[in-house]
């Protein structure tokens, strides 16, 4: 057991500790691809603070993997109030799906871009009939000469509204048992026939969408992988998604929030955290979260010492840490009580009325990304050995 | 940076694992569980001759010297094999008491005959974290008189550790005259549990105890050790249901193929996986962050008694009306994490315990 990072580590530190006193007080400002967005992202990548271990050809920094280095980085940026790097599933899915298994153009014309923050991405996975069956989905792509010809309709696609492209699944073998006859493409947003309806949540907000897909063209080159390969393209970035869902450092956060609240909140002229219920919640909470955090350690481990097993220690990431956030956000507003329930502008209204928001949208967490209940089939069949769901004849 | 257990480790893992399998089989527990306890005293007399008993103690007094770490590794796999046998109180807390707060006389008087085998030491602090009964003890010139109740590794232990209210930590050995043992009966029968009643009984002060930072680092350490104990049981009664449902049929099935015994399993591992790490955690903060160690120590011991509670509840559901059985046996990991979870403090009163550490009551 060693959980220091070394005194060789000690000079990379300084230099991020440094450059971010000198950069603490940047402002940008701006929708999403606004000029100070990206001019701050690129001084990141510039200075090997985000893309760092992507290669400069396609726009990174060009460092090595050194996993410690990059844990350095995040734990300073968390200290201070320094802009934090673009995120987004162009990013976080995209990017590395494209560096495994992208064509030499597709690398070339889309990393640099996307990571710069100029090139934002929507996932188009679900299907109004295709959820947690994914596999099953039917909106089908046709070649007619050099381009594909995509029919049908995509659901729930975050932040479609604010993309140039989407990286999308599509049927392109109908003959094909399910898994076999997906592809997975590129489409630009602004490609004719693509109808964006916005959907409601119920936050209030409508950070997803509908999309109806009428003989959309895109380019024949547009394909990551080969044609019927998209299930396995799409599964090589599914578990960067579910790691990045529940980060408990996140959580550690908001737990010092919610610290401060019931420090502060009364009941009587009683401070909440003084009644020994709601104080022992608080503390429940927080031995779930230190269990977390020690287990996100242990995954960190895995990563650097390449012969650590961690595989059930990952897989519970996305269930255990979407449920305990929900949850988090939960007790604040029992601590609030009928404040709690306040929401958007009303008198009395606390902390912009965050505690609901984000229980709420910890609750489309638990649900997105997979549903929990899938999560549970997954760690059962993959980490315990135990049987497949059974396939229904006919379903 | 390495977060996990060394080679090291997990080798002397697998040799007590090994130890256990070969010489603790279900069959020795429940002999001993239902009173014949000289089959106990082989098993016991394994583990010392695993050099356990001086695992924590230092070289110069004939231990091993290792650190808690090592001791967790040790702790898991008695509770995972249910092992008959004091580990908790007399080899981890004793020493560790003794080591920290004991005159140069007073370590060499114990440490050497724990370490080597020759001494078992029972522990008494159930009346610092939570006087049940009006039990209490109290010191008055030399003197020790009172009630200590569910002392760990207690019966037939040649001397006793206890704390008095304010924490100070006395030796007491087990053939001074006014020393009265009652013999508790709890649910698990692979651990004893006494009870003393003091009369005026010499006793030993270890002087550095009057500083109340000793007995919180015992306290810390065995709130590790029962912890450790919880997760290698229920690691066994996650294990057992797998395996259980991967046998049984039912509507011409393999229970393991219906979804609900799934996610009962799945839910098992996702509670029980973290806790492996955050007991290596704790041991590894114990040693080397004191800043974060006592608030590691409650919460992990809180922690995991929630979690073991669930998994004993739901391993036994999965193995249906077998489970209820005294046949499988399945009970005695069920019974052994139900007492892991009352000793030194239950969940409740350990959260209670690190609110005030947080400063939370200010
Ligand atoms: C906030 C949010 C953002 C999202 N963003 C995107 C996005 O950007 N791009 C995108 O493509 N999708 C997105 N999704 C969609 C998301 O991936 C799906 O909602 C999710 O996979 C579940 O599918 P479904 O909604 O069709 O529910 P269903 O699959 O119909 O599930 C309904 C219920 O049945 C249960 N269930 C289904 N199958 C099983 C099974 N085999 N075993 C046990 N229980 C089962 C589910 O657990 C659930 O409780 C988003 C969803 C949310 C909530
Ligand atoms: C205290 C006690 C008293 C009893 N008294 C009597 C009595 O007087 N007379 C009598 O005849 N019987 C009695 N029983 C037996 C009792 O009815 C059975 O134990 C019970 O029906 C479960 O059957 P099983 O033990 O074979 O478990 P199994 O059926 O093997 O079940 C094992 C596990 O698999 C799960 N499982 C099984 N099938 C499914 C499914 N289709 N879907 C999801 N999960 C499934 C179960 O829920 C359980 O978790 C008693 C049992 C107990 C514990």
């Amino acid at each position: 057991m060693d959980l220091e990072y070394g005194p060789q580590y000690d000079d990379f530190r300084a230099e991020v500790i440094s450059f971010i006193k000198e950069n603490e007080n940047t402002k940008i400002s701006g929708p999403p691809r606004s000029e100070s967005r990206i001019a701050w992202q690129q001084k990141l990548i510039d200075n090997g603070y985000f893309a760092r271990s992507i290669p400069k050809e396609y726009g990174g920094y060009g460092g090595d993997m050194d996993i410690i280095k990059l844990r350095i980085i995040a734990e300073e940026f968390a200290k201070s109030p320094i802009p934090k790097p673009a995120g987004g599933q162009g990013i976080q899915m995209l990017v590395p799906t494209l560096l495994s298994l992208g064509t030499e153009e597709q690398k070339q014309a889309y990393i640099r871009p996307t990571l710069r923050g100029e090139i934002l991405w929507c996932q188009g996975y679900s299907e109004p009939n295709s959820g947690s069956d994914l596999a099953s989905l039917q909106t089908k792509a046709e070649l007619d000469g050099d381009e594909w010809v995509i029919n049908g309709q995509k659901i729930w696609t975050s932040t479609a509204h604010l993309s140039q492209m989407c990286f999308i699944l599509v049927r392109t073998e109908p003959d094909a048992p399910k898994h076999q006859g997906i592809s997975y493409l590129l489409m630009p947003m602004d490609a004719e026939g693509i109808d964006r309806r916005p959907i409601k949540q119920m936050t209030g907000d409508s950070d997803f969408n509908e999309l109806f897909l009428t003989d959309v063209r895109i380019p024949a080159e547009n394909i990551v992988g080969s044609r019927g390969e998209g299930w396995q393209v799409a599964n090589a970035t599914l578990g960067h998604e579910r790691g990045s869902l529940a980060d408990p450092n996140v959580t550690q956060n908001r737990l010092n929030s919610l610290i401060d609240l019931m420090k502060n909140e009364t009941i009587d002229g009683q401070r909440v955290i003084d009644k020994p219920i709601f104080r022992d919640r608080l503390l429940s909470i927080q031995g779930r979260l230190m269990a977390q955090q020690s287990n996100a350690l242990r995954i960190l481990s895995s990563q650097i010492n390449k012969e650590q097993e961690a595989n059930l220690a990952k897989f519970i990431v996305k269930l255990q840490g979407t449920e305990l956030r929900h949850e988090l956000e939960g007790l604040a507003i029992d601590a609030m009580g009928e404040i709690g329930t306040l929401y958007e502008d009303s008198p009395h209204l606390k902390d912009n009325g965050v505690w609901q928001m984000n229980y709420m949208y910890y609750l489309g967490l638990i649900i997105g990304g997979g549903t929990n209940q899938i999560q549970k089939n997954i760690i059962s069949e993959r980490a315990l050995g135990m049987p497949k769901e059974p396939k229904i004849q006919g379903a | 940076m390495y977060f996990g257990l060394s080679e090291e480790q997990k080798s002397l893992e697998e040799n007590i694992n090994r130890f256990l399998a070969d010489n603790a089989s279900l069959d020795i527990i429940k002999a001993v569980a239902n009173g014949e306890e000289d089959k106990a005293q082989s098993v016991h007399q394994g583990i010392l001759d695993l050099g356990l008993s001086g695992l924590v103690i230092p070289e110069e007094y004939g231990g091993l010297e290792l650190d808690m770490l090592f001791a967790t590794v040790v702790a898991a796999a008695l509770g995972s094999g249910t092992a008959p046998v004091p580990y908790a109180g007399s080899y981890v807390m004793a020493p560790l008491a003794i080591n920290l707060a004991g005159s140069d006389d007073q370590k060499n008087q114990w440490l050497p005959k724990i370490a080597g085998g020759e001494c078992v030491v029972g522990v008494g602090l159930s009346e610092y974290v939570g006087a049940r009964e009006d039990a209490g003890i109290e010191f008055l010139n030399g003197k020790l008189s009172g009630r200590s109740l569910f002392l760990i590794d207690g019966k037939n232990a040649d001397a006793y550790l206890l704390a008095n209210k304010s924490g100070e930590l006395f030796l007491v050995e087990a053939s001074a005259p006014g020393i009265e043992v009652i013999e508790l009966t709890t649910v698990d029968k692979t651990r004893s549990s006494i009870e003393l009643i003091l009369k005026n009984v010499d006793a030993d002060l270890l002087s550095g105890s009057d500083d109340r930072s000793i007995i919180e680092k015992v306290l810390d350490a065995g709130r590790i050790m029962l912890a450790a104990d919880t997760v290698g049981a229920a690691q066994v009664m996650l294990d057992k249901s797998v395996a259980y449902s991967l046998e049984r049929k039912q509507f011409g099935r393999l229970i393991g193929s219906f979804q609900a015994v799934k996610h009962m399993c799945a839910e098992m591992a996702a509670e029980l996986e973290p806790c492996h790490s955050m007991i290596w955690h704790a041991a590894h903060c114990f040693d080397n962050v004191p800043e974060e160690a006592r608030l590691m120590a409650c919460q992990t011991k809180a922690h995991i008694s929630e979690v073991g509670q669930q998994i004993s509840k739901t391993a036994t559901e999965v193995h249906g009306g077998m489970g209820f059985t005294d046949e499988l046996g399945l009970h005695y990991w069920f019974k052994r994490i139900g007492l892991n979870r009352q000793l030194l403090g239950s969940p409740e009163l350990i959260r209670e315990e690190a609110g005030r550490l947080q400063g939370f009551d200010q």
